[in-house]
């Protein structure tokens, strides 16, 4: 344990598997491709399969993960610098991964993989009716179930890539994630065979969100599972998810699909693009529109329907983000950007509401008895 | 939660009204002079009966406040022996009824009533639909019995018959003794609105409480559409007016049905046509007794029925010839509704993880669907049938008084407590006898005038809606289902403020009775002879539905009202259309006027007046 040597050893005898696809459309990704294409791309795929719209987008696979580490000997020169390396050694370890990490940024893609990534974003392009279209390029791990993510290395997520370049560029920083200090010293500290290791990236249609958010299928207060809550704000979700404004918020009845509550909040900032520099950025919210719907009741509507449908294809309840896309036409421009299955309330033990011996006269007699606290 | 002292609240009263008290029963009234009362009183939580008195009670209409007030509280507390809670105890201020629940306080006597309450009670579930049916007879025959009371008019000379028959007796002594059967029939008739009742409510209301503590957000609309019934009797009125459209085409006559808004003018018309004739023979199939439906609620003198008001009915079905000329249906979606009540409680049960609850879910569900029938259906035998035959028969006892001169007007009766009329009848009945005048002929007159003018000060007084001490626990299942007495509404009552404003409220907050969301005109109807003005599409503004407003339904585009709760008749019927309903606003018809903009939530029960 905590030797890298032993696991560069195995790694090293990895070979660069025939046959597999080294690039693949989120409409082909299943659960069942999660080692090829990691679990969000996955899972984007099998939301898809559900029935829900995501941006589309094609994931760099694992293969192609690996087709770029054999090209140049990349792997070969990773292995050597990670060789008599002692993680405790944390000065060692970081020098390291820098030195794994810059190289990796720094080495061009094979020919044959970088024809296919760009006639993927491309082809992209083309679907979005969009040259050089914006992208959101992420990491996608091949191992999110275990306890901690950063086996696989960072989470990383670059929005708003625009150009063949720049898109080629991001995923080699996903690439190089996996070389983290942290994650280095993860994988030997659990004995996880470096050689294991691969990281798949997807480079996805930038969401050009007019309003954004997160939507859960229970109450997240209550525990109800016959509601569907969603907040919502004004430009990207960063707002809603990190807090950053009081969002709008909705509760639908999961059943009949209308709208039971609803709270407009006075939303002051939202984040949107920034023209010059192609970033998010956080804005006010012209005053005239911070006390208007962030949603139209139709958009609330056709939300809560995919929220369902997602939560009837995993079985569960369900945490989603989504996106209303302002590139696309009414109708067709409602995304889910992310579905993970909710943690809090399916964590929790249920007790039964029912009476001991189940009829109905013993239920209305205790009732009766208890009464109702209205004090 | 404070609420002002009932006393205090009486003690202000209106300049012009003192002596009030007189037009009411007198253990309605708020004491000061009892000690032991006052203190009662005061300890007590009343709140304001404003579901069935939208306005203050005239002192005849009184007499259905206390037949509830007997039988709810005889079969809660001596007949089924309800464990926790005796009836439900009443008092008047400035004609408005407040009522009290009164809670069984000693533990251990609330675990005597058990026993008894799971024998008496578990006897009534348990053959509920044999005894419903024993129900449904009696209360034909008392309504039978009620029709053919006779009340005599009091002759120069007595027929010779009562000579030669020996009988022996005066039509002055019938008609003292037959105002004393009208009274009566109408107190059993209300002994039997109560016999099943409380039971059924129980059953209702638990089954929402449980469903409740599954699904806290569900919206109670929901739990009464996965238990209402889709044949039940109040839907008739509505369905015999689509049959005679149907069949004023079939004979040709629709013409002559629907040439005039005035029912003698059409009659006339029919009657000069053979096809007319026959249409007027379906007509009187259909009006006994389905036209005894009250164009009120049934609680009040002034509800006429549809036999009273024939222009009422003719109108909707002149909608519904309209309707069928351009080709529309007229028919209820009933298999709809029925397949989407099915789903919605399937879908609710799938929700459902753990297996007993499922099965308490089973269990609950049938309960409240076998009792539910009967709560729905009573209040056409009761409020409507037995209601609207009762009232003209008061008519008539008031056409005798009117001509012995002791009121002036018929409708002047309304203004005198019951025991006061038959006060009144011994009267004109010995002055008649004696062949001298009834003394009430200098009296009553101006004590008639006077609560005339008291009447109409009650009406501009705004009666709080809660006053005493609030409850920590309220056990009463009318209370919680009927009224909707729970936390949140005394909280809402506790910080009610008077409208300064009327015209600057641009949000109305109701009841959420019918899903959806409408903009529309709206039109204010107050009563139901006003729902011929309404444009197809429009909002109906109204202070409460019953089931003669039915067909103003197939040209709403929403509804409003200012009175009633998710079961209420508004509620159920957008239901069953598919359009929003917010129920129970307070005072929508106040602030809402006929042309206005309002955007109608349904889902929410928020109403917004664009001004």
């Amino acid at each position: 344990m905590g030797n890298l040597a032993e696991a560069i050893g195995k790694a090293s005898a990895g070979t660069v598997g025939a046959g597999m696809p080294l690039l693949c459309w989120f409409e082909d990704c299943l659960k069942e491709s999660l080692p090829l294409v990691g679990g969000k791309c996955a899972s984007l795929g099998e939301l898809i399969h559900a029935g829900v719209r995501v941006p589309p987008g094609f994931a760099l696979t694992t293969e192609g993960y690996r087709r770029f580490m054999a090209g140049a000997s990349l792997d070969r020169e990773v292995a050597a610098l990670l060789a008599g390396i002692e993680v405790a050694d944390l000065d060692a370890l970081e020098a390291a991964s820098e030195r794994i990490r810059s190289r990796i940024e720094a080495q061009p893609f094979p020919t044959e993989l970088e024809d296919l990534v760009a006639e993927g974003y491309r082809k992209l392009g083309v679907r979005c009716c969009m040259p050089a279209v914006p992208v959101a390029v992420r990491s996608s791990a091949t191992a999110e179930d275990l306890p901690d993510a950063s086996f696989a290395g960072q989470q990383d997520t670059y929005l708003w890539i625009r150009g063949i370049d720049e898109v080629l560029a991001h995923v080699r920083r996903c690439i190089s994630s996996l070389y983290t200090g942290r994650a280095i010293a993860y994988r030997a500290k659990n004995g996880y065979a470096e050689h294991d290791v691969a990281i798949a990236v997807g480079v996805q249609k930038m969401a050009n969100s007019y309003t954004a958010g997160v939507m859960f299928t229970i109450h997240p207060a209550n525990g109800d599972r016959s509601v569907i809550v969603i907040d919502s704000n004004f430009g990207f979700g960063e707002s809603v998810v990190s807090g950053q404004v009081t969002p709008d918020h909705f509760v639908v009845n999961k059943i009949t699909l209308d709208i039971i509550d609803r709270t407009v909040s006075c939303k002051e900032v939202c984040y949107t693009v920034d023209a010059k520099t192609q970033t998010s950025r956080l804005t006010d919210v012209p005053f005239e529109r911070q006390k208007v719907q962030s949603l139209i009741d139709d958009e609330i509507t056709e939300l809560a329907w995919m929220g369902k449908r997602i939560e009837k294809h995993y079985g569960r309840p369900m945490d989603i983000e989504w996106a209303i896309d302002k590139d696309l036409p009414e109708g067709g421009n409602i995304f889910i950007l992310q579905a993970r299955p909710e943690t809090v309330w399916s964590a929790r033990s249920q007790t039964a509401v029912a009476g001991s011996s189940g009829t109905a006269m013993d239920y209305i007699l205790s009732s009766l008895l208890k009464g109702k606290r209205v004090g | 939660m404070k609420f002002p002292v009932p006393h205090d609240v009486k003690a202000k009263t209106i300049p012009g009204t003192e002596g009030w008290e007189r037009m009411y029963p007198y253990q309605y009234q708020f004491v000061t002079d009892d000690a032991a009362r006052n203190q009662y009183e005061k300890d007590t939580f009343w709140f304001y009966d404003g579901l069935h008195y939208p306005e203050p009670l005239y002192p005849f209409d009184t007499i259905w406040d206390e037949a509830w007030y007997l039988a709810l509280s005889q079969f809660n507390n001596r007949i089924f022996m309800v464990p926790p809670v005796r009836g439900v105890d009443h008092r008047i201020i400035n004609g408005y009824v407040y009522v009290s629940p009164v809670p069984v306080k000693d533990p251990e006597e609330i675990g005597r009533r058990v026993p008894n309450f799971m024998e008496r009670a578990g006897y009534y579930y348990k053959n509920w639909d044999e005894l419903e049916a024993r129900w449904k007879v009696k209360m034909e025959a008392t309504i039978r019995e009620l029709e053919a009371l006779k009340i005599p008019r009091l002759a120069e000379m007595e027929d010779i018959s009562v000579v030669t028959d020996a009988i022996g007796e005066s039509n002055g002594y019938h008609l003292l003794k037959n105002y004393d059967d009208l009274i009566n029939l109408g107190i059993k008739c209300w002994q039997y609105h109560f016999e099943f009742l409380n039971l059924g409510y129980a059953a209702y209301v638990f089954f929402l409480d449980f469903v409740q503590k599954l699904f806290p957000s569900i919206p109670t609309q929901r739990v009464t559409q996965m238990i209402s019934g889709i044949d039940v009797m109040m839907y008739q009125p509505d369905e015999e007016l689509k049959k005679l459209a149907r069949r004023a085409i079939e004979l040709g006559v629709d013409e002559a049905v629907t040439f005039s808004p005035e029912w003698a003018d059409v009659e006339a018309a029919l009657k000069k046509l053979p096809a007319g004739v026959e249409w007027l023979k379906s007509l009187d199939l259909a009006r006994e007794p389905w036209f005894n439906v009250s164009t009120g609620t049934g609680w009040f003198h002034h509800d006429r029925s549809w036999n009273d008001q024939m222009n009422v009915p003719l109108s909707g079905i002149a909608t519904y010839i309209g309707k069928l000329r351009k080709g529309q249906s007229i028919d209820r979606p009933t298999e709809k509704v029925r397949a989407e009540r099915d789903r919605i409680t399937a879908e609710y049960r799938d929700l459902i993880e753990k297996e007993e609850d499922r099965k308490q879910f089973d269990e609950l569900l049938g309960c409240a669907k076998t009792v539910f029938p009967y709560v729905e259906n009573h209040l056409f035998y009761v409020e409507h049938w037995f209601h609207s035959v009762f009232w003209n028969k008061m008519r008539e006892v008031a056409a005798i008084m009117k001509e012995h001169g002791v009121i002036e007007d018929i409708e002047d009766v309304w203004l005198m407590r019951r025991d006061e009329i038959k006060t009144a009848l011994w009267d004109i009945v010995t002055a008649w006898a004696t062949g001298v005048t009834p003394r009430g002929t200098a009296t009553w007159p101006k004590e008639i005038g006077w609560r005339k003018g008291v009447m109409q000060k009650f009406k501009e007084w705004n009666a709080p809606p809660a006053i005493g001490t609030a409850p920590e626990v309220i056990q009463e299942p009318f209370t919680i289902v009927l009224w909707g007495v729970t936390n949140k509404s005394l909280a809402d009552w506790a910080s009610v403020q008077e409208v300064s404003d009327p015209d600057s409220i641009t949000e109305l907050k109701g009841f959420a009775g019918s899903p959806g969301v409408v903009e529309g005109k709206a039109r204010v109807c107050r009563t139901v002879s006003e729902v011929g003005t309404l444009q197809e599409g429009e909002i109906l503004v109204a202070p409460t539905t019953s089931p003669s407003w039915a067909p103003a339904f197939a040209k709403i585009g929403a509804c409003v009202t200012d009175v009633g709760g998710v079961m209420s008749h508004a509620a159920i019927v957008c239901r069953e259309y598919g359009m929003p309903a917010v129920v129970g606003t307070g005072h929508a018809t106040k602030i809402i006027k006929t042309g206005m903009r309002v955007r109608v939530d349904g889902s929410t029960g928020a109403i917004t007046i664009t001004r």
